[in-house]
């Protein structure tokens, strides 16, 4: 650098300085520079002009536009080149000065620079100089500068190591997790040993901000140095069990990226997961559940195992399993039927397939998911259900998946590619939906042969013409790729239906006339396929097509064409000489593909027509034989050998028929998108149809299921701290406790339950309807009023209810822990409850007078009864065997109350029932009940009512009913109009302003077979008044729901009741001889057609209902049985080995065929227990074992 | 997961680039630049290309293609989701997202882009946590940092990551507190040829602007909530209160966001708010070809249809048009063959009517299929499938806020067969 330069350069500084508003920043700067530009290039006083007074003027966001005019003057790389470093000196002159405006304005500029792709690594050192920057903002860029070349400058960078060492021990939470961050994403192998050290202090941070920071560098420092995964894995373990969702994510993601075959890691974490994942961020939600579809895989069983034994009234299958093995087809039943084969012997004693509870709350806990606005979160939980769950409930996504296609274009894309992998799998799912699959003239073409592929896979014989007429449509279009993927989707449908295959055959002929050549090369292309299935009837259509070989150019057309000469020269026998005739004429113009089925045809028709074609033969083999291309040249060399007799030819000329005009099979055209499932849905791989990088292969399902107890937690986890979730659960509970139930419910996983049909406690199907009713069904208010009073027995009844209460009192000094206040509290609540209604005929309105109090009431008592229902599941466990949970007996002494008072409070009662008492009697009962003081025999063995706590469902909420709320409950009383149904307690809650008129039952829309006997319409409902009335239901023993409206004077309501299975059914009374000699019938009858079932079903009871009191009020909560009296189980079982254990029978026959139910419950040492459930109805059968075995696991 | 994200413009530009984990050249491009080639029209870009190392990603949005490139199994539409997410976010802070936008912003948009992901995964996507992080640019503050010389980037770290809520901001404060719902309804139809519906449904999206102080915590709920037949949720909404009592209920996000989008149950039939006459003939002899088309009123609730707009591809053939419209005017674009006939307000007493003649190119063959007409509509004050929010409850503050409810039907890919 010359003097001379370095004076130029002075003055240009300075005057762009001075234009600034920092002049004095300018001057010193300007004193600096020539200092500060050791290497400064020989242009600088060339370029700086332009340069520097741009950046200044246009301040912060200019620098960009700055660069870019820059670029455009410098006008190619070798300028640019050129000038760099020296626009660099300005930047370092920039970050030296010690104003932070100054700095900023260098980084900006730089980080812009990076931004663009530009290297900027020749600044490393006056940058990273700037890391203990005081300023924020400017500290921000350094880091971004820092970790995109701190991989080039490994030594530079070590040292601003130090700098985030300190930040790392800063009280600052925040500063702690971006110095992590930062020293993570340096990937500089030197400090590995740091980054792994704090790693592991970040792991076990306060904050869950900076454990999730911690999770996110694990994989950063596994890609960098995988030697230390094993310290990783043991990272990942602890950040694994903790409980916030803001971790969960991203540790899964680590746990994903290091070691996602350590699936064991999962194991403890695996209920916690299902249970955090609604409230994890979207992000995370889809990492977990593509892991979780992963486990659930290795875990479960396959829950379509058994789906046909159990349609098809499984029982006798079973039975004669071993016989007839190979009549099974079925597809699904193959694994099954292979089992089968080796251990036919056990075959008999197979139980029906139930669902792993775990894997029933996996299922559970994502369905919501499908409702996210995120569309990976939707894909991944579809996949999850498409791999997980059962056939039935599959169907749940198809909506979901659905309402994707209104999405991006890109959405789309990868949504259909999995649709139509789906679809053939499971075509049923997507056929509603059909219409959503119909292609619009706008969608880009590759979203319209998706949707294509989609609706050839929905096709079927239903709704083909539908469809048909679609494609007629697209046939028009102007996009003749598209039109050329209708035409092969034309020629599948038509080969999968054989219905429509003529009228499609004729369509496709149509279109042989078509003026665009390619649409009729497809056609003879896809044409030439069908007709090989049936050619014997289209040799018209064959002669067509031979008349085309005239016009149509298209060469894979004209192979097709003459192929299909060749092969049906028999169906055409005048044409095809003359069409060879004009090929040898044309041979030398032609495609090679073209020619080779000119010698084929050839060929063919000299063995078949030899008289005619010799000569032509001759010709056209001469032609080959000096054709270009060797193909073809052998071709005609071997065909010659072969077909023309010659003293040399050998054996093989004898079969040259045979060989030629052998019957070949019809090509099966199949969809592209058959078995793509094996990779799992939703991933690239998918997409690809290859296997992409980093893959993890979704294993198929475990014969036998692994332990199941590996999921136990030990410590069973208290509701979880979580961030998100503690807001929703307050304001749950503010406004309504029934939801709250249901995520309590989710949150105690461990004690999670059966089945698909059982795991809503109601027994509900599927459907949406479940969840509904799930979620109430656990709900207290259901005891306020209950009016399960019994039937034959009622004072016997009473009395009983007296001691309960009393031995509740009896218990109360007994220091029980929890349960002991609550149960306190309980008494206290119950009796608020019960006042009004006692006292209903003065004060009745005071309950409803006024909605807030009201819901604030019910927020209190959720609150409790929450608080309650976790104790109770985790703390009770210290109460003695015999005695019932607290909060069961409190129920009890409630539903007593309203047993009590049920007469005079329910003012349109069954009139069976009605046995009025007076209102006094009954209120001064209730202050009785508090100085009861009986005996605790609750258990005598005669026959024990049912008395469990009702469950009250919701049949029209208060919001939706504008201010008319519905609730129903099963009062298990017969319905004496009709003892065929069941009884139904409705009770009417009108908390609007106004009063509501005329309730009354019409346009009942129900399944074949069922009934409804309506209750007599309600005249007129004053505002905040209650009423209750009873109505019946014959349900044909089915849970289908009756649906009906609910019509007041001015609206009407769609309302649905289904049933739980155990509402379905009446106790009777039977001995336990009896009982015995039906069991034993039924036995005899096994190997018989029409013989009951029985289902068997080991369980682990808990310790808090190991007692015979729990067992037996479990039971019978959960369904509507009797008790069948055994004075001691000692001396009446036989059956069962050595030390008789106890068992508890219970009877009850269904209430529209009187089919008999027979339960029993062996209960043996250590809580283990068999369950036997005999019913003649298979469904009614395998639904009540899963109810009950709920009911007694939970 | 995500490892780099380059921004590219139609013409092939690669104008920025972030990379999450090592450097990726941006030589990778060339692989999409090439399908980008072969395709005719940007949108037919294949999303998911397959090079030898690499997989990318892309979407096309607002005339951009964010290109991601990614390394190993990873979700495809988490990617896509992800990708739109940047775009809407950019859109966010900017007002629109466009490749000015960006080159102006170009520091910002970087910064965004590093809070964004971390190590290719996720970090922050909700906007209030990061317009915490970084302050989106106004007039105001883009003078002050001008004669300041500071700039965006928040001085405080920020609380949100932290704060119970993830998706709201700490600490809100308006002097007028209000709430905005926007409830947006588009139909989506094909009629045929003869008027008849092939395909009609009904897709709504209920848009709030939500500007309340401190942690509101309302709940919305319909008059009629059984018409919804699918619904999905901004994450903030209580499903399990949806599920048992169909109401939403939810602490916003502060400012704008779309709260729920719905599909209006199938069974319920599809009021189509217009009919279309038309007619478009091409004769066999002589390049020459009529077209006239009427636009009426049909099931309107007694509302005026507004806006409407009939859009037409002709086919490639057409040489020139020559028609009148009895309202509104009609642009044509040679190049694109775009018809589009901008109607207005439709009066139901005097019909609009375009019709004229449309004349080919010599010689060539008449169009094989005639070209569908894409109507676009909207009607104010009236959501077509008679959805109807009931009220507005807040909970959790004490002021009084100003409450508000638009309803708007839309057309949506309405689309006329001909």
């Amino acid at each position: 650098m010359t003097p001379m330069q370095k004076l130029l350069q002075l003055p240009v500084n300075a005057m762009n300085m001075v234009k600034t508003a920092q002049d004095q920043m300018g001057q010193q700067d300007e004193a600096k520079s020539p200092v500060m530009t050791p290497d400064g290039g020989n242009h600088n006083w060339y370029n700086g002009e332009p340069n520097d007074p741009r950046h200044i003027r246009f301040g912060s966001g200019g620098g960009d536009q700055e660069e870019r005019a820059h670029l455009e003057e410098g006008g190619g790389s070798l300028s640019s080149l050129v000038t760099q470093p020296l626009r660099h000196d300005d930047l370092k002159e920039m970050l030296d000065s010690n104003k932070d405006s100054l700095k900023l304005e260098a980084m900006k500029r730089i980080v812009a620079m990076i931004a663009r792709g530009k290297n900027a690594s020749d600044l490393f050192p006056a940058v990273v100089k700037n890391v203990a920057c005081k300023n924020i903002e400017v500290k921000k860029l350094v880091y971004v500068y820092l970790v995109r070349y701190a991989e080039e400058q490994q030594d530079l960078a070590l040292l601003s190591i130090s700098t985030f060492q300190r930040g790392l021990k800063d009280p600052n939470q925040l500063i702690r997790a971006s110095a992590l961050r930062v020293l993570s994403s340096i990937r500089v192998t030197i400090i590995v040993p740091i980054m792994m050290l704090a790693i592991k202090e970040a792991a076990s941070d306060m904050s869950p901000y900076v454990r999730k920071t911690a999770a996110h560098a694990i994989p950063k420092l596994y890609s960098l140095d995988p030697e230390q995964k094993d310290c990783l894995i043991e990272v990942i373990e602890k950040l694994l069990a903790d409980k916030t969702t803001l971790v969960a994510g991203s540790v899964v993601m680590a746990f994903e990226e290091v070691c996602p075959e350590r699936i064991d890691l999962i194991h403890k974490n695996y209920r916690k997961l299902c249970n955090l994942l609604i409230d994890v961020e979207e992000w995370g939600q889809v990492v977990i559940i593509n892991m979780l579809t992963r486990y659930a895989r290795t875990q479960f069983l396959n829950p379509n195992m058994n789906e046909s034994l159990l349609e098809e009234g499984g029982g006798e299958k079973a039975f004669y399993g071993s016989d007839n093995d190979d009549d099974t087809d079925d597809e699904e039943d193959k694994e099954e039927k292979e089992k089968k084969k080796t251990e036919a012997t056990a075959i008999v004693k197979r139980k029906p397939y139930v669902m792993d509870p775990d894997h029933r709350l996996l299922l559970r806990n994502t369905k919501p998911l499908l409702q996210s606005r995120n569309a990976a979160v939707v894909m991944a939980v579809a996949q999850l259900y498409f791999h997980l769950a059962p056939k039935a409930e599959v169907g749940v996504i198809a909506k979901a998946l659905v309402r994707l296609m209104r999405s991006h274009s890109e959405v789309q894309y990868v949504v259909l590619q999995n649709v139509a992998t789906m679809s053939i799998k499971r075509r049923g799912m997507f056929e509603p939906y059909l219409k959503s699959f119909y292609i619009r003239s706008t969608d880009p073409t590759q979203i319209k042969v998706l949707k294509l592929e989609v609706l050839t896979n929905l096709a079927n014989e239903t709704n083909i013409s539908t469809i048909l007429r679609e494609f007629q449509t697209y046939i028009k279009s102007n996009d003749k790729d598209f039109v050329a993927a209708t035409i092969q989707a034309i020629g599948r449908c038509a080969t999968n239906i054989g219905e429509v295959r003529d009228t499609c055959l004729n369509g496709l002929v149509q279109l042989l006339s078509n003026r665009d050549e390619l649409v009729v090369a497809e056609s003879v292309v896809v044409i030439k396929k069908l007709l090989q299935m049936q050619p014997e009837q289209h040799s018209d259509i064959i002669k067509h097509m031979a008349k085309l070989t005239d016009n149509i150019q298209v060469p894979m057309a004209r192979a097709s064409i003459l192929w299909l000469i060749g092969e049906y020269c028999e169906h055409v026998p005048k044409i095809a000489p003359d069409v060879l005739r004009k090929m040898a004429k044309t041979f030398t113009n032609e495609e090679d593909i073209v020619k080779l089925q000119i010698i084929n045809l050839a060929a063919k028709l000299y063995l078949t027509n030899s008289k005619q074609t010799k000569l032509l033969t001759q010709y056209v083999l001469n032609l080959a034989k000096y054709d270009q291309n060797y193909d073809i040249r052998d071709r005609a060399r071997f065909i010659r050998q072969l077909i023309v007799p010659t003293d040399k030819s050998g054996a093989l000329s004898k079969y040259a028929k045979k060989l030629f005009l052998a019957l070949k099979p019809a090509p099966v055209l199949e969809s592209p998108f058959k078995d793509r499932d094996h990779f799992q849905l939703g991933s690239l791989s998918h997409l690809l149809n290859a296997k992409a990088g980093g893959y993890q292969v979704l294993p198929d399902w475990p014969e036998a299921a692994p332990d199941p107890s590996v999921r136990n937690v030990e410590v069973k986890e208290s509701v979880p701290e979580w961030t998100k979730c503690s807001s929703r659960e307050k304001r749950k509970e503010k406004k309504a406790d029934k939801p709250f139930y249901s995520d309590s419910e989710g949150e105690s996983g461990p004690t999670e339950s059966a089945d698909s049909a059982s795991d809503t406690a109601s027994g509900s199907e599927s459907g949406s309807g479940s969840e509904e009713s799930g979620s109430g069904s656990e709900s207290e208010e259901s005891n306020e009023e209950s009016e399960s009073a019994s039937e034959e027995d009622e004072e016997e009844e009473g009395k009983k209810k007296k001691k309960n209460v009393e031995k509740i009192k009896a218990r109360k000094p007994v220091p029980e822990s929890e349960s002991e206040p609550s149960s306190g509290e309980e008494v206290k609540k119950s009796e608020k409850k019960s006042k009004p209604r006692i006292g209903s005929s003065e004060s009745e309105s005071e309950e409803d007078d006024d909605s807030e109090s009201e819901s604030s009431e019910s927020e209190e008592e959720s609150e409790e009864e929450s608080e309650e229902e976790t104790k109770k599941k985790k703390k009770t466990t210290a109460s003695k065997p015999p005695s019932k949970p607290p909060k069961k007996e409190n129920k009890k002494e409630k539903k007593e109350m309203s047993l009590l008072d049920f007469d005079d409070f329910d003012p349109a009662p069954s009139p069976s029932q009605v046995t009025p008492l007076n209102n006094f009697l009954s209120s001064s009962l209730v202050t009785d009940l508090e100085g009861l003081s009986l005996t605790d025999n609750v258990l005598s063995p005669t026959t024990i009512v049912p008395s469990g706590n009702l469950k009250t469902y919701e049949l029209l909420h208060r919001i939706t009913g504008e201010g008319l709320s519905v609730e129903y409950c099963f009062s298990r009383q017969p319905f004496s109009p009709d003892l065929h149904m069941v009884a139904v307690k409705i009770q009417f809650t009108n908390s609007a302003t106004s009063e509501a008129k005329s309730l009354h039952v019409e346009d009942a829309k129900l399944q074949s077979g069922m009934r409804i006997k309506e209750f007599p319409e309600i005249e007129v409902l004053p505002a905040g008044e209650t009423v209750s009335v009873v109505m019946g239901i014959d349900f044909c023993d089915s849970t289908q729901a009756a649906n009906f409206q609910l019509c007041t004077h001015t609206r009407k309501f769609f309302v649905s009741i289904q049933p739980p299975v155990g509402e379905l059914m009446m106790p009777i009374f039977m001995t336990e001889n009896e009982f015995k000699k039906e069991q034993e019938t039924l036995l005899q009858s096994l190997g018989q057609l029409m013989g009951m079932n029985e289902i068997t079903e080991k369980l682990t009871l808990e310790e808090k209902c190991q007692g015979e009191h729990a067992v037996v009020q479990r039971v019978t909560t959960a369904a509507n049985l009797s008790r069948v009296p055994c004075g001691s189980d000692k001396e009446c079982s036989p059956p069962v080995p050595p030390p008789p254990f106890p068992i508890h029978r219970f009877a009850g026959k269904t209430v529209t065929s009187g089919s008999l139910v027979l339960v029993s419950v062996v209960t043996k040492e250590d809580g283990a227990a068999q369950l036997t459930v005999n019913c003649e109805k298979m469904v009614i059968g395998t639904m009540l074992v899963k109810d009950i075995l709920q009911a007694l696991t939970q | 997961m995500i490892n780099s994200l380059f921004l590219i413009n139609p013409s092939g530009e690669i104008f920025l680039e972030k990379h999450w984990k090592s450097v990726v050249s941006r030589s990778v491009c060339d692989y999409f630049l090439e399908a980008k080639e072969k395709a005719l029209e940007p949108e037919d870009v294949p999303p998911v290309i397959h090079t030898p190392h690499h997989y990318l990603i892309s979407i096309y949005r607002d005339k951009l293609f964010f290109l991601s490139v990614i390394q190993t199994e990873v979700p495809p539409l988490f990617v896509i989701e992800f990708l739109h997410r940047v775009a809407e976010m950019i859109q966010d802070y900017f007002g629109e997202c466009s490749e000015t936008v960006v080159k102006d912003h170009m520091v910002m948009v970087y910064e965004l882009l590093e809070e964004m992901l971390d190590n290719g995964f996720p970090l922050a996507t909700e906007s209030n946590v990061l317009k915490e992080m970084i302050r989106p640019p106004t007039i105001l503050r883009s003078v002050v940092n001008t004669l300041t010389g500071t700039s965006n980037v928040g001085d405080t770290f920020p609380t949100g990551q932290l704060s119970t809520i993830p998706w709201r901001r700490a600490g809100v404060r308006y002097t007028n507190n209000e709430a905005y719902f926007d409830v947006v309804e588009e139909i989506d139809a094909i009629l045929d040829q003869s008027g008849t519906t092939v395909f009609a449904e009904i897709q709504g999206v209920v848009e709030a602007c939500v500007k309340l102080s401190g942690m509101p915590d309302l709940t919305l709920s319909f008059m009629n909530p059984r018409l919804l037949d699918d619904v999905s949720f901004h994450p903030c909404v209580r499903y399990k209160l949806w599920e048992s009592e169909r109401v939403l209920s939810f602490i916003p996000p502060d400012g704008n966001f779309t709260l729920m989008t719905y599909h209006v149950n199938a069974q319920n039939l599809v009021a189509i708010p217009v009919y279309v006459k038309q007619s478009i003939s091409f004769f066999e002899c002589g390049s020459d070809g009529r077209l006239d088309v009427t636009v009426g009123p049909k099931q309107t609730m007694g509302k005026t249809v507004e806006g409407v707009m009939v859009t037409v591809h002709l086919p490639k053939t057409i040489l020139s048009i020559n028609l009148t419209a009895t309202q509104g005017s009609y642009t044509y674009d040679n190049g694109t063959k775009l018809l589009v006939w901008d109607i207005g307000k439709l009066n139901p007493q005097k019909l609009p009517n375009l019709r004229g003649s449309l004349s080919l190119q010599a010689g060539a063959p008449k169009p094989e299929e005639n070209p569908s007409l894409n109507i676009d509509l909207n009607i104010q004050q009236l959501a077509i499938s008679g959805l109807k929010v009931n009220r507005l409850d807040m909970f959790g503050e004490k002021y009084k806020p100003f409450k508000g409810v638009k309803y708007i039907t839309k057309a949506g890919k309405f689309q006329v067969r001909t």
